[in-house]
C-alpha cells in the first residue's frame, strides 16, 4: 500500500470528525446552559442552579402548552397507527385498485412544504372555526405523520407470510380473527414504533402549530418559538434538556421494539 | 364481521358476492374499500381539499384572474424573495451534500464502537427538536456568543460582528438541521453496495481511489439524488430557521407568506405565494418521482 493513500485516509477521518463536531457542538453547548445562573444565555455557563427547571415546571403557560402537546401527540399517535395500519393492511393484502392514488397521497405530506399545508389548513380551519382547537391540531398532525406510520407498517407486513392467515382461515377462523390472532401480534411492534414516530412528529411540530395556534391554546413548540423570538432565557435550554432525555428514552424504546419485531417476524417466517 | 368472511353469504347477489369474495391471501374488494375509507377521508378532507381550496382562493379572489400570480412574479421585491429562496436552497443542498457524503461513507466502513458513535452523532440531532437546534445557533451566533468570542480570540476581528439575523446564519443553521436527511439516504445506498464489487475492482487492478470513483460513487448516486431532492424541497419551504435567525429585510418565501397572513392579512396574495411554491415543488417531485424512493428516507434496507 502506498503512503499517499494513507494521507487520504487520515484526511477523510479528520474531515468526518470535523463534520460530526459541527453536528454535535451546538447541541452540546445549549444543554449545559440550562444550569447557568444569569438570566441571559452565555457560554461557558456561570454558577449552577436548577431554577430554570422550576421556572418551567412552575409557569402555568409552559405547563399548559406541554400538556396540550402531550395530549395532541398521544391522540395523533393512536389515530395515525389505527388508520394507517387499516389502510396499509388493505393495500398489501387487498386487491390493488387505488395503489397509485394511495402512493401519491402518501408522498404529498413529505413533498409539499409544511408551510403550504399549514397555510391551507389555516384558511380551511378558520372558515370552520376550528383554529386553536385540539381537534384541529390532531387532524393536521395525523396527516403529517401518516406516511411514516404506513412505511413502517408496510415493511413489517411485507415480511409476514400471507399463507399464515390463509392457514388460520382454512382452519375456520374469520378474516378478522385471522388478522387479530395471527398477523397483528407479528406486526404490533412496528405498529407501535410507527405510533411512537407519529408521537414525536406531532410533539415536535413547529410550523403547522404556528399557524393553527389561537391566542391561548399554544403547543409546546409554539411556546418555544415565541420565547426564542422574544427573550431567549435559560428556560429554553431547560426544556431542551428535558426533551433530549425524553427522546433518548424513546430511541431506546423504539430500538427495543424493532429488535423484538425482527425476532418475532423471523419466528413467523419459520413457522 | 361478515365482510371479512372467507365465503360469501348465500343470500348476496352475484355482483355483491364477487365484491365480497376473498380467498385466504387476498381481502375482498369491499373489505379493502372499508379498511381504506378512513385513510382516504382523512387525506381528502384535511390534506387535498384545503390545498385545492387555497389554489382556488389564489385565482378567484378578489376577482377571478391570475393577478395575484402576476404580482408575485413581476414585483421586483417579491421576485427577489423567490430568487433568494432558490439560491439559499441550492446552497444548503450543496453544503449538506459536501458534509454528508464522507460521513455516510465512514458509517459504512466503521465497525463496533466507532459505528455506534457516528450513528449516535447523526441520529441525536435527528431526534432533537428543530427549535432546540435553532435556539442553539441563536446562542452561538449572538453578539457575545461563542463564535464571536472565537473570532476575537484569533484576532480576526476587534469587535463583535453581526452574525445573527443574517443570511449566513440561516444557511449554516439550515445545513445543520437538514443534514440527517442527506446522510440517511446516502448511507442506505452505500450500504446496499456489495463489498464484492470493490474487491473485484481491486483484483482487476484498480487503485482504491479509482475503484471508488468508477464503482462506488456511480452506484451511490441514487442515494445522493434522493437526499439532494429531499433537502432541496424541504429547504425551499423552510420556515422556522429563517423566521428566527434571518433578517426581516432578507425574507425567504415561507417568512414572506407568514408576514402576508399575519401582518398584511392579504390572504389571496399569500395563497398565490404558496401556490407558486407548491406547484414548483410538485413539478420537481413529479420529474424525479421515478428516481427518488421516498419510502427509503429513513435509510431503509430492501
Amino acid at each position: 500500500m502506498n503512503p499517499r493513500l494513507d494521507y487520504g485516509r487520515l484526511f477523510l477521518n479528520a474531515y468526518v470528525y470535523a463534520v460530526l463536531a459541527f453536528v454535535l457542538v451546538p447541541i452540546a453547548i445549549i444543554l449545559p446552559m440550562a444550569f447557568s445562573e444569569p438570566s441571559y444565555l452565555t457560554f461557558p455557563p456561570q454558577g449552577f442552579t436548577l431554577d430554570w427547571f422550576s421556572t418551567y415546571f412552575g409557569d402555568s403557560r409552559w405547563m399548559a402548552a406541554t400538556w396540550l402537546s402531550l395530549r395532541v401527540a398521544t391522540l395523533t399517535a393512536i389515530l395515525t397507527a389505527v388508520i394507517g395500519t387499516m389502510a396499509t393492511y388493505a393495500m398489501v393484502r387487498g386487491r390493488r385498485g387505488f395503489g397509485s392514488v394511495f402512493q401519491v397521497l402518501l408522498m404529498g405530506p413529505i413533498v409539499i412544504p409544511h408551510i403550504a399545508i399549514a397555510v391551507s389548513l389555516y384558511m380551511f380551519l378558520s372558515a370552520m372555526g376550528l383554529l386553536g382547537t385540539m381537534f384541529g391540531y390532531v387532524l393536521a398532525h395525523t396527516v403529517l405523520a401518516m406516511p411514516f406510520v404506513v412505511f413502517t407498517v408496510a415493511a413489517a407486513l411485507s415480511r409476514v407470510d400471507a399463507d399464515l392467515e390463509a392457514a388460520a382461515m382454512s382452519c375456520g377462523a374469520s378474516r378478522f380473527t385471522a388478522f387479530h390472532q395471527v398477523t397483528l401480534p407479528l406486526i404490533l411492534p412496528n405498529v407501535a414504533s410507527g405510533g411512537l414516530f407519529a408521537f414525536i412528529i406531532s410533539f415536535d411540530e413547529p410550523v403547522v402549530s404556528f399557524f393553527l395556534a389561537g391566542i391561548r391554546d399554544k403547543t409546546l413548540p409554539r411556546m418555544m418559538f415565541d420565547d426564542i423570538e422574544q427573550n431567549l432565557t435559560p428556560v429554553i435550554p431547560a426544556v431542551a434538556v428535558i426533551l433530549t432525555l425524553a427522546s433518548v428514552a424513546i430511541i431506546f424504546g423504539t430500538a427495543l421494539l424493532r429488535h423484538r419485531a425482527q425476532r418475532m417476524q423471523a419466528i413467523g417466517r419459520e413457522a | 364481521m361478515s365482510i371479512f368472511a372467507a365465503t360469501p353469504p348465500a343470500t348476496a347477489s352475484g355482483a355483491l358476492a364477487r365484491l365480497m369474495r376473498s380467498d385466504g391471501r387476498r381481502i375482498s374488494s369491499l373489505g379493502s374499500l372499508l379498511l381504506m375509507a378512513p385513510f382516504f377521508l382523512l387525506m381528502g378532507f384535511v390534506f387535498v381539499w384545503p390545498i385545492v381550496n387555497l389554489l382556488a382562493i389564489s385565482v378567484l379572489e378578489p376577482q377571478p384572474t391570475f393577478d395575484n400570480y402576476g404580482r408575485v412574479l413581476s414585483n421586483p421585491v417579491y421576485a427577489l424573495v423567490l430568487m433568494r429562496t432558490l439560491w439559499i436552497a441550492v446552497l444548503v443542498t450543496g453544503l449538506t451534500l459536501l458534509f454528508s457524503y464522507p460521513v455516510a461513507y465512514a458509517m459504512t466502513r466503521a465497525k463496533g464502537p466507532t459505528l455506534v458513535l457516528i450513528t449516535a452523532c447523526v441520529l441525536l440531532p435527528f431526534w432533537s427538536s428543530v427549535l432546540v437546534r435553532t435556539a442553539a445557533w441563536a446562542v452561538l451566533l449572538q453578539r457575545n456568543g461563542l463564535v464571536n468570542q472565537g473570532l476575537q480570540w484569533f484576532g480576526l476581528t476587534s469587535e463583535p460582528v453581526r452574525l445573527l439575523y443574517t443570511q449566513g446564519a440561516v444557511v449554516v443553521a439550515m445545513t445543520h438541521v437538514l443534514m440527517p436527511f442527506m446522510i440517511l439516504p446516502i448511507y442506505g445506498a452505500l450500504r446496499n453496495i456489495s463489498p464484492d464489487y470493490m474487491r473485484a475492482a481491486a483484483v482487476l487492478g484498480a487503485s482504491r481511489s479509482r475503484a471508488f470513483r468508477e464503482v462506488m460513487l456511480p452506484l451511490s448516486l441514487p442515494g445522493v439524488l434522493s437526499g439532494s431532492i429531499l433537502v432541496f424541497l424541504t429547504a425551499l419551504g423552510f420556515f422556522v430557521t429563517p423566521a428566527l435567525l434571518g433578517s426581516p429585510q432578507e425574507m425567504m418565501i415561507a417568512t414572506l407568506v407568514s408576514q402576508q397572513i399575519r401582518e398584511t392579512l392579504d390572504w389571496p396574495f399569500a395563497a398565490a405565494l404558496v401556490g407558486v411554491l407548491t406547484l414548483f415543488v410538485s413539478l420537481i417531485a413529479v420529474i424525479f418521482s421515478k428516481a427518488v424512493r421516498f419510502d427509503r428516507l429513513m435509510g431503509g434496507r430492501e
